[in-house]
C-alpha cells in the first residue's frame, strides 16, 4: 500500500489490543484523540493514566502508557497522589458520568478546587453504561433508562448536573470546556480542547477538564447513526458546547 | 539520639518522616488530628508531599495513587474515618502495593466518642474491606513503641507489598512520654519492578489494577496473597512477654489494655501470685503458636481488652480448649484501671472458670453481679 493512500493508522499512543466498546460508541473516538494528543506532545513516555469504573474501566488496556485503575469515582484522588509525588509526569483521568458526576463528585470537585495539575477527560453519555443503562446525574429530563423507565421525572429524580459549568466556577481550574463527538467537525474541535487540557498541565497552569458529549447506542436502544443525531439534537441543547474557563495564561498558549 | 518528650501522635508523624515518608494524605478526626497537623508543616519543610484531602475516601485513594508509584506513603485516621477508608484498603491489598495506615482508635460504633478504645480489632485483623486479604497489623503500647513500629511498618509494607496498619488507642496518641527518635533515613526511591512511575524511555509500560476479570486468574491472585500471608505468619510474629517463666496464670492484652495489665501483674507478683503477661505486638499475624505452647503449661489465661472480646476469639482458637480462657473488658471508650485487672487475677488465683464455660458470658455475669 502506498503511503499516500493511508487514511487511518493506529496512533503510537495505542497498544495493539482491540477495544471492547460497542459498535457506534464514541469512547473509541475519545480514546484516539487522547492518544494522538499525547503522541503529538511527545509525552507518552512520561504519562500515567488513571482508569475509572464504568465502560472505560479497561482503558488501561488500550493506551501505551503506564496506567492504574481506580475505585469507582476516585480517579481524581488517585491521580492527585501520583502527581504530587511525580510532578514532572503527565497524569490524566478518563472518567464517565456515573464515575465523575455521581459517586466521584467529591473527588472531582476538590481536585479541581485544589488546582491539581491534572487533565480530566470526562465522557458524558447521559447514563450508566457498564451496568446496563441506568439513570445517571447527566440523564436528560424525560429520558428513559432502566432505572427511570417512565422517563426521568425531575420532580422525584432531580435535574441533570452540568459539570463543565460547575467546575468552571472554581479558581483552581485553568481550563474547562465541553465538546461533542457527534460529527467530524466537532471531533476536530474536541481534539483541540484535549490538546489544550494537556498543555495546561504541561505548563503547570492548574486543573483542566474536557467534557465530551458521547453516544451510547446499546443502552439508548438506537442505531449508531440515530445516536449521533440524538447527541446533536437533544444533548447539545441541554449541554451547550463551549469554553467555560480559560485562564489568562492559557489564552497565551499557541499550539 | 537523646530521649525527648514526645506526644504520641506527633511522635508517630516524626517517626514516619524519619523512616522516609514521601507523601502523606489525611483528614482531620479526633483523636489523631495532631498527626495531620504536624505533617502539614513538616512535610513541606522537607519538600515532601502533603495534602489535606476532602474526605477519608479522598485521602486513602491519594495514598493508593502514590503507592502505585512506589514511594513511602501513609495516611492516618480514627475509627469512623478508617471505616470510610476500607474501600481503598481493599483495592490497595488487591493491587499488591505497599501502604501504611495508622488508626488511633476511639469509642464506637457509629460516631461513638473520642475516648480511647480497641473496638476496631476485628475490622483491622479480620478484614474490614471486601475480598480475601490479610493486612499486617501492629499494636504499640507506648510512645516509644509507636515510633519503633512506625519505622517497621514501612519496611514490612514494602517487603510484602502489603497494607500495614498501626492500631493504637487514643490514649497512646494523646499521651506524652520520653522517647528516642531514630536517625533520619534519607528518602530512597527503590527501583521497584512494578511501580507505575512513567516509562521514561527505559521500559515497557506497566499497569497496576485490582481487576482479575477471569475468576481463575483472581483465584490465582488470592492464592498468591494467601501464600504470602503464610510467609508473613512464619516470619513476622512479634510479641512481648513479662514474667512468663513460672507463670500459672497468663494475661493476654494488646496496646493500652496490655500495658494496664502489666501494672496489675506487677502488683499481683508482689502479692505472691504467679502471673505473667503476653502482649501481642503484631496482632496480625497473631502470636498463636506461643499461646498454644503456653496452653500446655499454664493453668489459665485472662484476656483483657478495651472491647467486648474481639481478640479473645483468636486466643481461644490458639488455646483449643486445653485450659480455661477468661475475659475482662471495658468498652465504649472506658480504660480499665490496674485494680480492676488485679481483682480478676486474685479471683482466678483462688478459683478458675470451667474449661468449657463461655468467657464472655461469665464476664457479663460478674459485671451484673457487681
Amino acid at each position: 500500500m502506498l503511503a499516500e493512500n493511508v487514511v487511518c493508522v493506529r496512533p503510537e499512543g495505542f497498544t495493539e489490543s482491540p477495544t471492547h466498546y460497542c459498535p457506534g460508541c464514541t469512547h473509541g473516538v475519545a480514546h484516539r484523540l487522547v492518544a494522538e494528543v499525547l503522541q503529538e506532545m511527545n509525552v507518552l513516555d512520561k504519562t500515567i493514566g488513571v482508569a475509572p469504573v464504568g465502560c472505560s474501566v479497561f482503558a488501561y488496556n488500550y493506551f501505551d502508557t503506564d496506567f492504574v485503575e481506580a475505585p469507582h469515582g476516585r480517579a481524581p484522588a488517585m491521580a492527585t497522589g501520583i502527581k504530587r509525588v511525580l510532578p514532572d509526569r503527565i497524569v490524566f483521568t478518563y472518567q464517565g458520568d456515573g464515575d465523575l458526576a455521581s459517586i466521584g463528585m467529591g473527588e472531582i470537585v476538590h481536585a479541581a478546587a485544589r488546582g491539581e495539575n491534572l487533565t480530566v477527560i470526562f465522557v458524558n453519555n447521559a447514563n450508566f453504561g457498564m451496568t446496563g443503562g441506568q439513570m445517571a446525574p447527566t440523564t436528560l429530563p424525560g429520558m428513559k433508562t432502566t432505572s427511570s423507565q417512565n422517563g426521568r421525572d425531575v420532580e422525584t429524580q432531580g435535574y441533570p448536573i452540568k459539570m463543565a459549568e460547575m467546575l468552571a466556577t472554581l479558581d483552581g481550574v485553568g481550563f474547562c470546556a465541553r465538546r461533542s463527538l457527534h460529527d467530524a467537525k466537532n471531533i476536530r474541535l474536541a481534539k483541540k480542547a484535549i490538546r489544550m487540557a494537556f498543555e495546561t498541565q504541561a505548563r503547570g497552569l492548574g486543573f483542566a477538564m474536557v467534557e465530551l458529549l458521547s453516544t451510547c447506542p446499546t443502552n439508548w436502544g438506537m442505531t449508531p447513526v440515530n445516536s449521533l443525531k440524538f447527541v446533536e439534537n437533544s444533548m447539545v441543547p441541554a449541554y451547550p458546547l463551549g469554553d467555560y474557563k480559560i485562564s489568562e495564561a492559557i489564552k497565551q498558549i499557541k499550539i | 539520639m537523646p530521649k525527648e518528650l514526645w506526644k504520641g501522635n506527633e511522635a508517630i508523624a516524626e517517626a514516619a518522616v524519619r523512616a522516609g515518608l514521601e507523601a502523606y494524605f489525611g483528614y482531620p478526626i479526633t483523636p489523631q488530628t495532631e498527626i495531620l497537623e504536624y505533617l502539614s508543616r513538616r512535610m513541606p519543610e522537607l519538600g515532601r508531599a502533603f495534602v489535606q484531602a476532602e474526605s477519608e475516601l479522598g485521602a486513602i485513594n491519594m495514598v493508593y495513587g502514590a503507592a502505585c508509584t512506589g514511594v513511602r506513603v501513609m495516611s492516618s485516621s480514627s475509627s469512623p474515618g478508617v471505616s470510610l477508608m476500607m474501600e481503598g484498603i481493599s483495592y490497595i491489598a488487591g493491587t499488591e502495593v505497599p501502604a501504611v495506615l495508622v488508626n488511633v482508635m476511639r469509642g464506637g460504633p457509629g460516631l461513638g466518642n473520642i475516648a480511647p478504645a480497641q473496638a476496631d480489632y476485628n475490622q483491622a485483623v479480620h478484614g474490614g474491606g471486601h475480598g480475601d486479604y490479610q493486612p499486617i497489623v501492629l499494636a504499640p503500647a507506648s510512645v516509644q513503641e509507636a515510633i519503633d513500629l512506625m519505622v517497621l511498618s514501612f519496611d514490612l509494607a514494602e517487603k510484602y507489598r502489603s497494607v500495614c496498619m498501626v492500631i493504637l488507642d487514643g490514649s497512646v496518641g494523646q499521651m506524652m512520654e520520653p522517647a528516642q527518635m531514630p536517625e533520619m533515613r534519607p528518602v530512597q526511591r527503590a527501583n521497584w519492578d512494578w511501580a507505575t512511575d512513567g516509562r521514561m524511555g527505559k521500559r515497557e509500560r506497566r499497569v497496576l489494577s485490582s481487576i482479575y476479570i477471569e475468576p481463575a486468574e483472581e483465584e490465582k491472585m488470592n492464592l498468591r496473597l494467601l501464600n504470602r500471608w503464610r510467609t508473613i505468619q512464619a516470619n513476622e510474629v512479634r510479641y512481648k512477654e513479662y514474667f512468663l517463666d513460672d507463670a500459672e496464670i497468663v494475661i493476654i492484652g494488646f496496646g493500652t489494655a496490655g500495658r494496664v495489665a502489666l501494672s496489675a501483674v506487677r502488683e499481683a507478683r508482689a502479692q505472691g501470685i504467679k502471673v505473667g503477661l503476653l502482649r501481642p505486638v503484631t496482632v496480625s499475624p497473631f502470636p498463636s503458636a506461643v499461646i498454644e505452647q503456653l496452653a500446655g503449661k499454664v493453668d489459665a489465661f485472662l484476656v483483657t481488652e478495651m472491647n467486648s472480646g474481639q481478640m479473645l476469639e483468636d486466643v481461644r482458637l490458639a488455646v483449643k480448649g486445653r485450659v480455661p480462657v477468661e475475659f475482662y473488658g471495658r468498652l465504649g471508650g472506658v480504660v480499665p484501671f490496674p485494680d480492676e485487672i488485679l481483682n480478676e487475677i486474685r479471683r482466678m488465683a483462688k478459683s478458675k472458670m470451667a474449661v468449657n464455660a463461655n468467657p464472655r458470658d461469665a464476664w457479663l455475669e460478674r459485671m451484673a453481679a457487681g
